[in-house]
């Protein structure tokens, strides 16, 4: 069973800025820290892995310096880890990350299972995973809460609901989104922290994933952020004052002032 | 206080230190007020490595010494000295078959040992052989190739979740202690069951249990070293042992300390903080020094030991004794600086205190201890002369 997991470095939450003429997150110098929830997507395939044998495989999309959020996950329990980095990437939308993902995983070709975070800390889109099973042509389940069955082709998985659980049968490969209610992910061992140390992190360039120039980074992105701003909060609330009857009558007043 | 740790020593500190902040801390009250062995913690120490450290690289250890396995005792007692001592105690069932063992044994129990798959003990305590170590009565007769072993061992740390076990047995009553041997038992071996579960003062999250042996029958392939060597294996083992027993005191009374420092911080009264009163000042700063000086003796004896020391009794003797003694006052402290609410459950301190009184106890008492470390000194003179 291969699975691939696909992680994205973001800042630590604390200390975000915005670049005010891109529009996009300043990322020099801020603190990196692995996508929360991609820490139970992580989790989730070494315990996969754990059950029914074969390797993880994590990707991630970003500059050079994400090098780091994926050697922690070696020492998290990760077998192999590839950055997908060229200049031609920078400024990707979702669809763009999506595209150049889906390069990746075809080349990586032999897998069984995707999975990504519900989402990520800093675009908060939760749009990335199923864009990509749209573009591999294969199943995807969003808020994936457990596996309860897995072998070769097939999957039984819960998914979490408003109001509770689906159980959804699905064929393999697929992509799932988890949600963090799936697992505890572990911490990371002293052997893996050792290996994350030496292992050489491979780095595929746009050439080497066969993507086109044009669908992806800035050039291929079909949507822009044209401005990011604290909406400012304009209502206000107020207390009926009196019994019950007072209140009501208040209550029809202002709503017929509004109607 | 520089200790001057290497990179792989700071990684086994920081990484003990987040399992102690993030998966014991939370827990810690839980287990203790149920009573509860901290199985999922295990499992976290596990999938960590932490029990790679003690064990060498060619049995799926990472080859680390006793200095490391001190630092990783002592952060993960910072926050549970029950939690923290179920970890040492595992060192400790191991150390029979790391220091005696034969090479077919350390090859089949070292790397289940070393993966955290399963726990050890170490079974010498019976009910009339507890500091006279002499006076145990268990046997284990010669049958064929196989040893039967009678008797019950008390108090044995681990006792019922461990799965690998080297009690200490005569093999040649007739010998007295120069007739006991080292054996390994593994549970589930027919004859040998579980007594009693010891409900405790402190160090409530660790099982204590009692084995009890009826006409258990183990291969003789299964003496630790050679049949009558039982009282060396068992002398070298706890000496090996207790930096670790001191580590266990200096983790929990760093946790007091901390504890002591941040309650008189923020406790009012006569307007002001009680850390602004001197005798309050006097007793955290006794707590400090006597913390430190326990911690560095108890460093030097494991770095004693790492440098290939061929006797360290008397070091041993001493990093236990200094360090659980300290630790014995600094949570009495501790709580004294609490005032009322340090005696109360919803405090962590009691609780300490309630943890530090066994230290003094277990792996040779305090007083035992300071007869060793006086026959070493009295030794010493008369060899000299």
């Amino acid at each position: 069973m291969n699975i691939v997991v696909c992680t994205k470095q973001v800042p630590g939450t604390t200390d975000i800025k915005i670049d005010p003429e891109t529009n996009t997150l300043v990322r020099e110098g801020v603190e990196s820290i692995i996508n929360p929830f991609d820490t139970y997507a992580l989790e989730e395939g070494v315990r996969l892995r754990e059950r029914c044998g074969g390797k993880v495989i994590v990707i991630s999309m970003g500059p050079p310096q994400a090098e780091e959020a994926l050697r922690e996950t070696i020492s998290l329990g990760a077998d192999e880890a590839i950055l997908i980095s060229d200049r031609a990437f920078a400024g990707s939308d979702t669809w763009a990350t999506s595209y150049v993902l889906s390069r990746a995983i075809a080349r990586i070709a032999d897998y069984d299972v995707i999975i990504c975070g519900r989402q990520t800390l800093d675009g908060d889109t939760g749009q990335v995973g199923p864009e990509l099973s749209e573009m591999l042509g294969i199943p995807f389940v969003a808020y994936v809460s457990k596996v309860e069955e897995i072998k070769e082709g097939y999957m039984k998985i819960q998914r979490m609901v408003e109001e509770g659980y689906e159980v959804i049968e699905m064929t393999l490969p697929a992509v799932i989104t988890v949600v963090k209610e799936i697992n505890v992910p572990r911490l990371p061992s002293l052997r893996g922290m050792a290996k994350a140390k030496s292992v050489q992190i491979p780095v595929w360039t746009a050439e080497e994933i066969g993507a086109d120039g044009d669908k992806a980074g800035l050039s291929g992105s079909p949507t822009r952020v044209v401005k990011i701003f604290f909406p400012q909060r304009t209502h206000k609330s107020e207390m009926l004052q009196g019994s019950l009857e007072e209140q009501l009558d208040q209550l029809v007043e202002k709503l017929g002032e509004v109607i | 206080m520089e200790y001057f740790l290497t990179e792989q020593q700071k990684l086994i500190k920081g990484l003990a230190r987040r399992i102690a902040e993030e998966r014991i801390l939370p827990v810690r009250a839980e287990l203790d007020e149920k009573e509860e062995f901290p199985w999922a913690i295990v499992k976290d120490m596990a999938d960590a490595d932490l029990f790679r450290i003690f064990i060498p690289e060619q049995y799926e250890g990472l080859g680390e010494g006793c200095f490391a396995l001190c630092i990783a005792v002592e952060e993960l007692s910072r926050a549970c000295c029950g939690v923290a001592l179920t970890y040492a105690a595992d060192a400790l069932g191991a150390m029979p078959i790391l220091l005696y063992g034969s090479e077919e044994q350390k090859q089949n129990y070292l790397p289940e040992i070393a993966s955290g798959a399963r726990l050890t003990g170490f079974g010498l305590t019976e009910s009339q052989a507890g500091s006279d170590a002499a006076a145990i009565k268990t046997t284990a007769t010669r049958d064929g190739d196989d040893y039967v072993i009678n008797g019950t061992k008390q108090f044995i740390t681990n006792g019922g979740e461990a799965e690998i076990y080297t009690i200490i047995a005569l093999t040649d009553p007739l010998k007295g202690i120069r007739g006991a041997s080292a054996i390994i038992v593994e549970k589930g071996t027919p004859g040998f069951t579980f007594g009693k579960r010891e409900k405790k003062m402190g160090i409530r999250s660790s099982a204590t249990r009692e084995l009890v042996f009826h006409n258990c029958r183990v291969p003789k392939e299964n003496v630790v070293g050679r049949e009558g060597m039982g009282f060396i294996v068992t002398m070298k083992t706890l000496d090996t042992s207790r930096p670790g027993v001191g580590a266990l005191a200096v983790g929990f009374a760093q946790g007091a300390l901390e504890a002591a420092v941040a309650h008189a911080r923020q406790r009012h009264q006569f307007g002001h903080p009680v850390s602004a009163f001197q005798a309050i000042q006097h007793m955290l700063a006794n707590m400090a020094m006597e913390l430190e000086a326990a911690r560095a003796l108890v460093y030097a004896t494991a770095k004693t030991i790492d440098s290939g020391a061929r006797s360290y009794t008397e070091e041993g003797a001493m990093a236990k004794v200094f360090a659980t003694d300290m630790a014995m006052k600094v949570t009495t402290d501790a709580v004294q600086v609490f005032g009322g609410p340090g005696y109360m459950r919803d405090y962590p301190v009691e609780k300490m205190m309630r943890d530090a009184k066994i230290n003094q106890i277990y792996e040779g008492t305090n007083q035992v201890l300071r007869n060793v470390i006086a026959l070493e000194l009295l030794k010493r003179k008369a060899l000299r002369e």
